[in-house]
């Protein structure tokens, strides 16, 4: 027994040695990877990102170099600091809380000590940079916008979050990322492919030469320029029309789905958020709740589309055979359906057939047009599906599928909604009338109405709405280029677009016309009302406008929106004929409406809800 | 006449073999570590890759020189080579260099000399001389004192020395003297030593104390011979010495960083930022090791090609730390590789030791494998975190003239009496 003692304590270390190793190296592996490796420095080489383009190839954003004063404390020696503060414009006081800051984070690692200098700072501090040990001069790119429009639609880049770069491997903290607009969307194309070099460090931190000689390296991917389908002209002058107005502006080329303007307004200047003053007005920008700049109306202002949906309605009962054009409806002011007072009309009254009811904006036609539809079958219920399915396939009710990344669904209810609503009532047409004339709880985005009316300029079908036109060239996801058919028969949007087309002879926008172009397009007043001190109280009306043009060869369809604007013909109206003729001629004629748009500020009409007195409204 | 030509081949040559694979592989190791830049040239001899070569060259001179020996010279001059050793201990104290704290060095031109790695063969020779006497017999209490004399002469002066790690290699003698006939009490005292100073530090002093009172006392009721109430009583104080002297020893005795090391490995201290802050800054060189051999994975990041090895993490990678390089150079495959050479060559030495038939050889060769088990365990175990940081460096492994020459002896003389073991009676 004496004898194997030590044997047997020999072979149990060897086996607790071997399990031991076995669990360090083997089991607890979660594979060596470079990445993990505090051993080895990565060092990134950032490639340019991409520029973008207009729909006719003007330069809307590239790049500048920044340059921002890194500090490594451990490194810094006694420097005249008076100096240093004029040439870096912050004083003693800023400089010691900077440098306390950057030494509290870590003494050998280098820190920001001021971002992103102008580049006449960093000429002045270049020269006498020697000077001052310990710091050193990081150069970065950041973006330069070459013009002051489309804030929404360009977006802006800003460091990844935390959240971010947990999730994509990608990103590094400092690291530029896509925040909105087509930043964020063409991110992966944008950006590139950064370089990194991978660089042996000792114990000490310090740098001993490339790992491996460097076979890890990679070379940074240069980021691909875009082109946007955006006419910037149009877009500028879209801006303008909207100043001091708030609403939006979605203008699609129906052929091709491409959208060639999206103004929300109010708006701002993309170059508010590059640079040093970025986070100041960043926060300026996003405080502002009663302007609401960073909200793109076009995209995601849900609002009752109003008189412009009595379109779709009657194109719904067309379909359904609840009506033909020929059907007439005798309007004596207002729609009797039953209910505790009819529902008012300001068509002018007498007899409507479907072309004149569009062209008068006839609420009692398209009351009636609506009741036949969803009487059509027994059951309201029913009715309400296939009524609802059809504005589906207008694309009403859902997100787009277009190429930004926010968005709303809009509402196009069904009959599961209603007897959700009204669970122990036997609901019927008339129960929701509102929604033939564009009211009660229909919810549509500004971009969806311009998508819809695009749909109507083809006859049938649209194609999604983007915003990328091309990639360097190569052509777009497939998506955009496939037809979406509406569930409505080509033959009837004729003697719609007949009535389209006669609000400008002998209907509401009769005052509207643009000297040398065919114009289809519907006015729009929807009621709208807030809540003030806990009652609910109707504003000015907002203004609404649909339109495309030429009505034979449609080249642009649009739909405006304006904030409280009072009746559609009024400001939405104008808004679109001038944008049209913009488009289509490349200058405006319509000078005098034009002076008016640009003159009329509805400031005072959005105070009036903030301003605690008693207000009158559609004046 | 047949025993002069085949003198050669009854060398152990399985020993011998696992001898050079284990100083090779060590060698290739210590480049790795060493080295800096991209140039190696091998016989730069102020690199440590450069001057261990150096010491292999010498090493194969010291065992040509060990062999050619006669046998019996080592048995007979066992008592002079101890006293001569002693000695160059005790010369420490007068023209000792010091090297990081511990005074274990002569400097001798350009060369640093540590008699202490020497000191180890001699005791072996000694202890076996002490023990193959035939009026000994270890079981004979005065005996027992004798041989814990022996052995406590060089452990004490290089305790004195500050060197505490190379002290801690003394208490493998236990093994041989067991294996001696020494009475089985002392196993079971060791035992119970090692099992109330754990459980005082890491349960406390009073507990321990109880918990171990109860045990004694359920001892001695339930013994149907009782056993004198006296032996109990005696048995119940030591332990409760013991338990409250560990905790007194550890707490105003030990150095703060001895402490700390303990404290890690039995986990004693409990909040987590604590910890974590011990690990890097106390243990920087355990916490570094244990990330060098995990990084390496199942086979390793090659030759020359780890990437904390090259960084020098690890501070003194090429001397103590050394298998930290094989785990993240060669991976699991290298480290086992290692580990099964070093249980083959133990095993390899007792199953020799057994064979022999004079009892000389047979102590020392079990006192040769004591020695190494001993570094072995501690080194590996210390380098992955299993048992508290103790300074002593893997035998034909490390870096290190002194080192190498004084593991090399003490193998070569066992190699040497091995080879006479047939002529012997």
């Amino acid at each position: 027994m004496r004898q194997f003692l030590l044997f047997i304590i020999i072979i149990i270390v060897g086996l607790t040695f071997i399990g031991r190793l076995f669990y360090l190296q083997v089991y607890n592996l979660e594979g060596h990877n470079l990445f993990d490796d505090n051993a080895i420095r990565k060092v990134y080489d950032y490639p340019k990102r991409g520029f973008v383009y207009d729909r006719n190839g003007k330069l809307l954003v590239s790049n500048q170099p920044s340059y921002d004063v890194m500090v490594i404390p451990r490194e810094v020696k006694p420097l005249d600091t008076l100096e240093f503060c004029s040439l870096l414009k912050i004083d003693k006081e800023q400089f010691n809380k900077i440098y306390k800051k950057a030494y509290h984070y870590s003494p050998r690692l280098p820190s920001v000590f001021v971002p992103q200098l102008s580049k006449e700072d960093y000429a002045a501090l270049q020269e006498k940079m020697r000077k001052y040990e310990g710091f050193y001069i990081q150069k970065r790119s950041l973006r330069d916008y070459q013009t002051t429009i489309g804030a929404n639609v360009l977006g802006y880049i800003a460091e990844a979050t935390p959240y971010q770069i947990e999730n994509d491997p990608y990103y590094n903290m400092g690291d530029l990322i896509g925040k909105q607009g087509v930043e964020l969307s063409y991110e992966e194309e944008l950006r590139g492919v950064k370089g990194i070099k991978f660089i042996q460090k000792d114990r000490f931190n310090r740098d001993i030469g490339p790992y491996k000689d460097g076979v890890y390296d990679t070379l940074p991917k240069q980021g691909r320029d875009i082109t946007i389908s955006i006419d910037s002209e149009l877009q500028k002058y879209g801006e303008r029309l909207m100043q001091m107005k708030h609403g939006g502006i979605v203008a699609i080329e129906p052929n091709s789905g491409e959208i060639l303007a999206l103004v929300s307004a109010p708006t701002y200047d993309p170059n508010l958020l590059v640079g040093r003053k970025r986070s100041r007005n960043f926060t300026k920008l996003y405080n502002d709740t009663i302007n609401r700049p960073l909200i793109d109306r076009g995209l995601l202002r849900m609002h009752e589309p109003g008189s412009p949906f009595k379109v779709f309605v009657a194109l719904v009962a067309l379909q359904e055979n609840a009506i033909t054009p020929q059907t007439t409806v005798f309007c004596n002011g207002g729609y009797n359906y039953g209910g505790r007072k009819p529902m008012g009309c300001h068509c002018g009254g007498g007899k409507r057939d479907l072309v004149l009811g569009i062209a008068k904006s006839c609420n009692s036609y398209f009351a009636n047009a609506f009741r036949k539809s969803i009487d059509m079958y027994p059951d309201a219920g029913n009715s309400m599906d296939i009524w609802s399915n059809h504005m589906k396939s207008f694309g009403f009710g859902d997100f787009l599928g277009y190429d930004l990344a926010i968005g709303k669904k809009g509402n196009m209810p069904n009959g599961a909604y209603y007897d959700k609503w009204y669970p122990d009532f036997n609901w019927g047409a008339t129960t929701i009338i509102s929604n033939s004339i564009g009211q009660g709880e229909v919810l549509v985005t500004p971009i969806q109405l311009a998508n819809a009316t695009a749909a109507i300029a083809n006859k049938g079908y649209y194609y999604t709405p983007h915003i990328i036109k091309h990639i360097e060239g190569k052509p777009i996801d497939k998506k955009y280029t496939t037809k979406n058919q509406t569930t409505i028969d080509p033959k009837h949007f004729d003697p719609v677009i007949q009535g389209l087309f006669d609000v400008y002879n002998n209907g509401t926008a009769w005052f509207l016309k643009v000297p040398g172009i065919d114009v289809c397009g519907k006015t729009g007043t929807a009621e709208n009302f807030t809540i003030i001190d806990g009652k609910r109280t109707q504003l000015t009306d907002h203004s609404i406008f649909i339109a495309f043009a030429p009505k034979d060869d449609p080249k642009i369809a649009l739909a405006v929106f304006v904030e409280n604007g009072y009746y559609g013909a009024r400001w939405a109206g104008r808004i679109a004929s001038l944008m049209i003729e913009k488009y289509l001629k490349g200058e405006v004629t319509l000078k005098q409406m034009e002076q008016m748009v640009l003159d009329k500020s509805l400031e005072e009409e959005y105070a009036k809800p903030y301003s605690g007195k008693p207000f009158t409204i559609n004046n | 006449m047949y025993r002069e030509t085949n003198r050669h081949f009854r060398f152990d040559w399985i020993t011998i073999i696992i001898f050079l694979l284990l100083v090779g592989f060590g060698w290739l190791n210590i480049l790795s570590a060493s080295h800096v830049g991209e140039t190696i040239d091998y016989f730069d001899f102020s690199q440590p890759y450069g001057k261990q070569l150096m010491f292999i060259a010498l090493t194969v001179l010291l065992i040509i020189l060990i062999l050619s020996i006669e046998s019996k010279f080592y048995e007979r001059f066992s008592s002079i080579i101890y006293i001569v050793s002693m000695l160059s201990l005790v010369g420490l104290f007068i023209a000792g260099k010091n090297v990081n704290g511990a005074t274990s060095w002569y400097a001798i031109g350009g060369m640093t000399i540590q008699p202490s790695e020497f000191a180890k063969a001699a005791t072996a020779l000694a202890v076996a001389k002490f023990l193959s006497d035939l009026q000994t017999d270890i079981k004979n209490f005065k005996d027992q004192i004798k041989a814990f004399i022996i052995i406590a002469i060089p452990a004490i002066l290089i305790l004195l020395q500050n060197d505490a790690g190379s002290t801690v290699v003394y208490a493998s003698f236990f093994f041989v003297f067991y294996r001696e006939g020494l009475p089985k009490i002392y196993l079971t005292l060791s035992l119970l030593l090692i099992f109330i100073s754990v459980s005082s530090l890491k349960f406390g002093a009073t507990i321990t104390g109880i918990v171990f009172t109860i045990l004694i006392l359920a001892y001695h009721f339930t013994r149907r011979k009782k056993p004198r109430i006296l032996q109990t009583l005696f048995a119940i104080a030591t332990c409760l010495v013991l338990s409250f002297g560990i905790k007194f020893f550890y707490q105003n005795i030990l150095q703060p960083h001895q402490q700390d090391r303990i404290s890690l490995w039995l986990r004693l201290e409990k909040d987590p930022d604590k910890i974590a802050q011990m690990r890097r800054d106390i243990l920087y060189n355990l916490y570094e090791s244990e990330k060098a051999i995990s990084s390496g994975g199942l086979t390793g990041k090659g030759f020359l090609e780890g990437t904390r090895t090259t960084g020098k993490f690890v501070p003194e990678q090429h001397t103590d730390y050394i298998f930290s390089t094989v785990g993240e150079e060669w991976g699991f495959a290298g480290t086992t590789f290692v580990v099964v050479l070093f249980v083959l060559l133990l095993l390899r030495i007792l199953h020799l030791s057994e064979l022999q038939k004079s009892q000389f050889s047979r102590v020392y060769g079990y006192s040769v494998a004591s020695i190494l088990f001993f570094h072995f365990m501690i080194n590996i175990g210390m380098v992955m975190g299993l048992i508290p940081t103790i300074g002593i460096p893997l035998p034909f492994f490390s870096y290190g003239g002194s080192g190498l020459w004084g593991f090399t002896i003490l193998l070569f003389i066992f190699i040497k009496l091995d080879s006479n073991r047939i002529n012997e009676w």
